[in-house]
């Protein structure tokens, strides 16, 4: 089987569900693997859960029903960290602290390009560029 | 000064400038053509080369007079732009604002590491952008100011006179920062990871002003120059200036070493290359963009145009421990290309390489002064003293 197929996206679980072993069902079912890069529950046992998943896409799509279907709200990342283009300067500096090379400089145009797709919206470049052209949507707090 | 074989002066390339014949290549193409058909033909050939760069330039700021329109008059001895602090101890209702300083109530480092989200930079680029600023003055009052405060929400068009005057611009060579503790350290070079994760650069390389002029055969006080979008002027050598460094045989230092001292007037800047800036855990600054003209008079100085990435090399130092130690350790040198490519080996170890500068910003300051020089709006000025440098 061809994993050639690869997303970050954020899962939201709500407080029935944040106790419960779901995503290790999509390995077990759907023949995905997964890499959790952040999780945390809050106070208030409300789940957020920042994973890669790897797998066909046919898999990928089951996987996801299947944790919509366990009430499980799915996000893609790409949808919460954007770049204000007219305000970015290319200057780099980002991509020093981008930890999984979303960020990084093109060696021919010398420009900072943005590859949304790798993107695990961890923040960092929110917090480094000096101009504050990155902007992380934090409607959930996990910035 | 050895003979040379080309002779030209400025007065006959602003001849040919005004007439609209003048050849006029940016840096990065002056590398090119002084590379394929050498110093003398290319001295024959080109008039101008045009340089750019778009640094992190800390020694800026804003000289400005803010009027007495409205009597009673005024003897400013505390004034902010935008809670902004400048320096009042000037003249009735003259000030200085610096690049660097923070607002008033930011929490600076006490939660570390600091944004230091607003400052003297963004002030300016602020008043650049046409927008609004808050300012307030607190006086003692004189017989002659009576006044003791005064509040207004300002623009750049309200202020009478303001002149960008940067005490120290475009370093000629600068360290490339590492961090060898095992703990991030965040500078004015940016974040540095621990255990020399990341080596962090600031130049525009063979666009950069002073690598194309490195003995200032041509740069002095009174060159007219591309200030922040604007015309400003070379004032002479700026702080810290180093005449006589350590060069290698193309003249360029092997450490930082000449700087300039440039003021221009603020209200026919840019936004787009005076930005301000946050530096996380150290503070405020401003990127400034500079083009500087370089006429290739001989072939002497088509020569030094001619530099490339290559021809740079650029010391090695650390961030950690050593640089706030006050240290003078040099880990090694790299070429300026070789920091573009991506990844160096710095100790036997290969570190991720970061810039600092905007290529792409800087490349479009030497085009636009180009396109200013072709299209005869700019033309070159004689220096009046010279920059000492051997």
């Amino acid at each position: 089987m061809t994993k050639e197929y690869r997303k970050n996206v954020h899962l939201t679980f709500p407080p029935t569900i944040s106790g419960s072993p779901v995503i290790c069902d999509l390995t077990k079912m759907f023949d995905l693997s997964f890499n959790i890069l952040k999780a945390q529950i809050t106070p208030r046992k409300e789940g957020h859960m920042t994973v890669e998943i790897m797998g066909t896409k046919e898999n990928y799509q089951k996987g996801i029903e299947y944790l919509e279907k366990n009430r499980i709200v799915v996000t893609p990342v790409t949808q919460r960290i954007s770049r204000d283009e007219d305000s970015c300067m290319h200057c780099g500096m980002c991509t020093a602290i981008c930890p999984n090379g979303s960020l990084f400089v093109d060696r021919e145009k010398r420009i900072v390009v943005f590859d949304i797709d790798r993107c695990t919206a961890c923040g960092m470049c929110v917090r480094v560029c000096p101009v504050n052209a990155m902007h992380v949507d934090a409607e959930n707090g996990m910035i | 000064m050895a003979h040379t074989k080309v002779n030209k002066t400025i007065a006959e390339i602003n001849e040919r400038i005004r007439s609209g014949k003048a050849v006029v290549l940016n840096a990065e193409e002056m590398t090119e053509a002084v590379r394929t058909m050498g110093k003398e033909k290319a001295a024959k050939e080109v008039d101008v080369v045009t340089t750019g760069t778009f640094s992190p330039m800390c020694s800026s700021g804003l000289l400005f007079n803010i009027g007495q329109k409205e009597p009673p008059t005024i003897k400013t001895s505390k004034v902010t732009l935008n809670g902004v602090p400048a320096y009042a101890g000037l003249a009735a209702v003259d000030g200085y604002l610096g690049a660097t300083e923070p607002r008033e109530d930011d929490p600076l480092n006490k939660v570390y590491p600091g944004q230091f989200k607003y400052g003297g930079g963004n002030v300016i680029e602020d008043l650049v952008a046409g927008r609004t600023v808050s300012l307030r003055a607190e006086a003692y009052g004189t017989d002659c100011y009576p006044r003791k405060s005064y509040e207004k929400e300002i623009t750049l068009a309200d202020l009478p006179h303001a002149e960008l005057f940067n005490p120290r611009n475009c370093y000629q060579n600068y360290n490339a920062a590492v961090n060898l503790t095992s703990r991030i350290v965040y500078t004015y070079m940016g974040p540095l990871k621990p255990n020399m994760r990341n080596v962090n650069f600031a130049t525009a390389g063979c666009l950069s002003p002073l690598f194309n002029d490195p003995l200032f055969k041509t740069i002095g006080l009174g060159t007219r120059i591309f200030l922040g979008g604007g015309i400003g002027y070379v004032i002479g050598a700026g702080t810290q200036h180093v005449p006589n460094p350590k060069r290698n045989e193309r003249g360029i230092p092997l450490s930082p070493a000449g700087t300039l001292e440039l003021k221009g007037d603020l209200k026919q800047m840019e936004a787009r290359y005076l930005r301000g800036l946050s530096f996380i855990g150290y503070g405020n600054t401003m990127s400034v963009g500079v083009g500087i003209p370089i006429p290739v008079l001989n072939e002497e100085i088509a020569w030094y145009t001619g530099v490339a990435d290559s021809d740079i090399e650029m010391p090695v130092k650390d961030y950690g421990h050593d640089y706030p130690n006050g240290l003078p350790r040099v880990l090694q040198h790299c070429t300026y290309e070789e920091l573009k490519s991506g990844e160096v080996e710095i100790m036997g170890k290969k570190v991720e390489t970061v810039p600092m500068t905007s290529y792409p910003i800087s490349l479009e300051i030497a085009d636009k002064l180009k396109e200013w020089i072709q299209k005869g709006e700019f033309l070159l000025s004689e220096p009046v003293e010279k920059i000492p440098a051997w």
